[in-house]
């Protein structure tokens, strides 16, 4: 068809969201086992779960830049009705503010295509598809081209949760119920991934290369600012993984600056991201459970209460900070020894310093909700106790992530090898 | 012809940064409904009978009555009579309109493109930018909504300025329309009034770090 095209990114994207969806309904599953919610509200959570992940496929297999931003949108309403599944007053805020911040980024990622549309129709060219795109991407009139990607990019940060429009996913996350916020944290911040790459992969060919680099090596450095400075003080477990999350998608950002070992290595990042953070978001459900309370104050002495949940809290540690063996560790350093192989020193150590403060933040609230007993005035809540069978998908995620990790499969490098080769 | 009718969509913007009642915005919003359904049939000279039907319909029908009329329905429903008090006064609110025209003009001037009209382009821009500022200076809910459907405005010009090569991207324009109906129908619903009984932007705090 003439708007839709599986290529490499589409596949990989495909497989993540595959692989992701399958724990996310079991635990949806488990989550209306857990909650009692009517018929009613049950058939609206899965309809709109549905709804997402029609969206995201068809917003990955686009070729045309205006199909993906059509299920952008289309995914913007479908999370809107997620996140307002509690029904309740901070769930209304959160997604009041979501569909808000989202409808003017989509707004500008249209606005973005209309000045592209004008570049292109300066080449004669009235075909919007990428591969069109990409083909007179030497010729476009670089004023157009920087204005459109300038909005482009500013949009879809919305999505990818970068700076400047990461706020409204922070809210959305949080207040989304913990399997759907898991689809939140990964695939759909996936989607934002694939709009600024197909972007990108067109702005890249031409002479804007070099601009465009230092705009999203700005974006990035804003975002690991951002996430670092909140992520030292927030005191609510499920918004820190949030700004975890932001933060991997700067990590994923820097990485596309760096020439091709440098894509690689993100798009290697992405994936694993995917599974790590979706293990943590669904692992949150049961600490909420246990804990009945988002706020890290309110927890503590988590292995005597689920020792299970307690060695996934753990393993979740290391693999989201990139510590061995986490298989994030290893893309973490492919994008390292990009940034210094081109020349980029200044950068990689304000990068590592700003992850270092990160790492110090979030081993602090773990090690806190693990080990450290619990508050005498919160003690008196009766916790509640987890089946150890409930943990088992965050173990298989988090081992998914530490194999494509240490031994990539072929495949999957083959088609990580194509997507790279898209851009520069 | 054309230049008139943008520079007059233009003077709409400055009358709604001095407007204080709830009543005046949604009024504002109305002319510029008619506005873009005339600045449409004088630029799209070359386009089908369908297509000039959807425009219409999208102009007339959705930005002119349907939204002004669900507009007009929620503030006699919150009883908002005045607006609350904006974050600035109005004669800074025109300077900064004024700094946003200008602004836009001499981008449209050092963009200087020959496929789009320089007027296009400023009138454009200016709707975008003042949609986002007037988002950012006002507290009620009800406006910023306004301010959204401002920026909309603003973006179905700019989709004018290639309708006549690219009519598909007229037609896709229409589909932001759809979160405009979703907050208006969240609205409508009562939710956000039952809950948040001011609909002020002050109520929307709880969610921060």
């Amino acid at each position: 068809m003439q708007y839709f095209n599986i290529d490499s990114l589409s596949m990989i994207m495909t497989a993540v969201l595959a692989i992701v969806l399958l724990p996310v309904i079991i635990h949806s599953i488990i989550y209306f086992k857990d909650y009692k919610a009517s018929v009613w509200e049950r058939l609206v959570y899965f309809g709109a779960m549905l709804m997402l992940v029609a969206a995201l496929f068809l917003g990955y297999v686009s070729s045309h830049i205006a199909m993906t931003w059509v299920f952008t949108e289309v995914t913007t309403l479908a999370a809107g009705i997620l996140i307002y599944h509690h029904r309740e007053e901070l769930a209304l805020e959160a997604v009041w503010k979501y569909v808000f911040v989202c409808a003017i980024s989509v707004t500008f990622i249209f606005i973005g295509i209309l000045f592209w549309s004008l570049a292109m129709l300066h080449c004669g060219c009235t075909d919007l598809s990428y591969a069109s795109l990409a083909q007179h991407s030497a010729e476009m009139d670089p004023r157009w081209t920087r204005l459109g990607f300038l909005f482009i990019f500013a949009g879809y940060t919305a999505k990818m949760g970068l700076f400047p429009m990461f706020t409204a996913g922070i809210d959305a996350k949080d207040n989304a119920p913990s399997p759907a916020a898991s689809m939140l944290s990964s695939v759909l911040m996936n989607l934002g991934f694939v709009g600024i790459y197909r972007a990108w992969a067109v702005v890249s060919m031409g002479e804007c290369a070099q601009w465009g680099r230092v705009l999203l090596i700005a974006a990035a450095l804003l975002t690991l600012f951002v996430a670092t400075t909140y992520m030292v003080r927030v005191g609510n477990f499920k918004r820190m993984l949030a700004y975890s999350s932001i933060e991997h998608s700067a990590i994923v950002l820097l990485g596309l600056c760096f020439g091709r070992v440098g894509v690689t290595f993100a798009l290697l990042h992405l994936v694993m991201h995917s599974f790590v953070k979706c293990g943590l978001f669904l692992h949150n459900g049961q600490i909420a459970k246990v804990y009945k309370s988002k706020l890290t104050a309110d927890m503590g002495d988590y292995f005597n209460l689920n020792p299970a949940g307690a060695l996934v809290l753990l393993l979740g540690l290391f693999s989201v900070t990139a510590i061995p063996p986490s298989g994030m560790f290893m893309s973490e350093i492919g994008i390292f020894s990009a940034m210094i192989a081109s020349g980029n020193l200044w950068i990689m150590i304000v990068t590592t310093l700003f992850l270092t403060v990160l790492i110090w933040a979030i081993v602090k609230s773990i090690i806190k909700i693990v080990f450290l007993p619990r508050e005498v005035s919160t003690a008196a809540v009766e916790p509640v106790h987890i089946c150890w069978a409930e943990s088992l998908t965050q173990f298989l995620l988090f081992a998914l992530a530490i194999y494509v990790g240490y031994c990539c499969p072929d495949c999957l490098m083959n088609l990580i090898t194509a997507t790279s080769s898209m851009i520069f | 012809m054309k230049e008139i009718l943008l520079i007059l969509f233009i003077i709409t913007l400055f009358s709604m940064a001095v407007a204080n009642r709830m009543r005046n915005y949604v009024k504002i919003l109305l002319i510029q409904g008619l506005l873009l359904f005339a600045i449409s049939l004088v630029q799209l000279s070359d386009i089908t009978v369908a297509n000039l039907v959807w425009i219409a319909v999208e102009t007339l029908l959705f930005k002119s009555v349907a939204v002004p009329m669900l507009l007009f329905h929620l503030i006699n429903k919150n009883r908002i009579t005045r607006e609350a008090e904006p974050y600035l006064p109005h004669f800074a609110s025109l300077v900064i309109t004024v700094g946003i025209v200008a602004g836009t003009f001499l981008l449209s001037g050092v963009v200087g493109d020959e496929l789009i009209g320089r007027v296009f382009f400023a009138a454009a821009l200016s709707a975008i930018f003042f949609g986002l500022y007037f988002i950012c200076s006002r507290r009620k809910l009800l406006s910023h909504l306004m301010g959204y459907i401002v920026i909309e405005n603003g973006v179905f010009i700019l989709t004018l300025a290639v309708g006549n090569n690219m009519p598909f991207l007229v037609n896709l324009g229409v589909l932001l329309d759809i979160f405009a109906s979703v907050l208006l129908l969240g609205f409508l619903a009562g939710k956000i009034g039952d809950v948040f009984k001011d609909t002020d932007i002050e109520k929307l705090t709880s969610l921060k770090d």
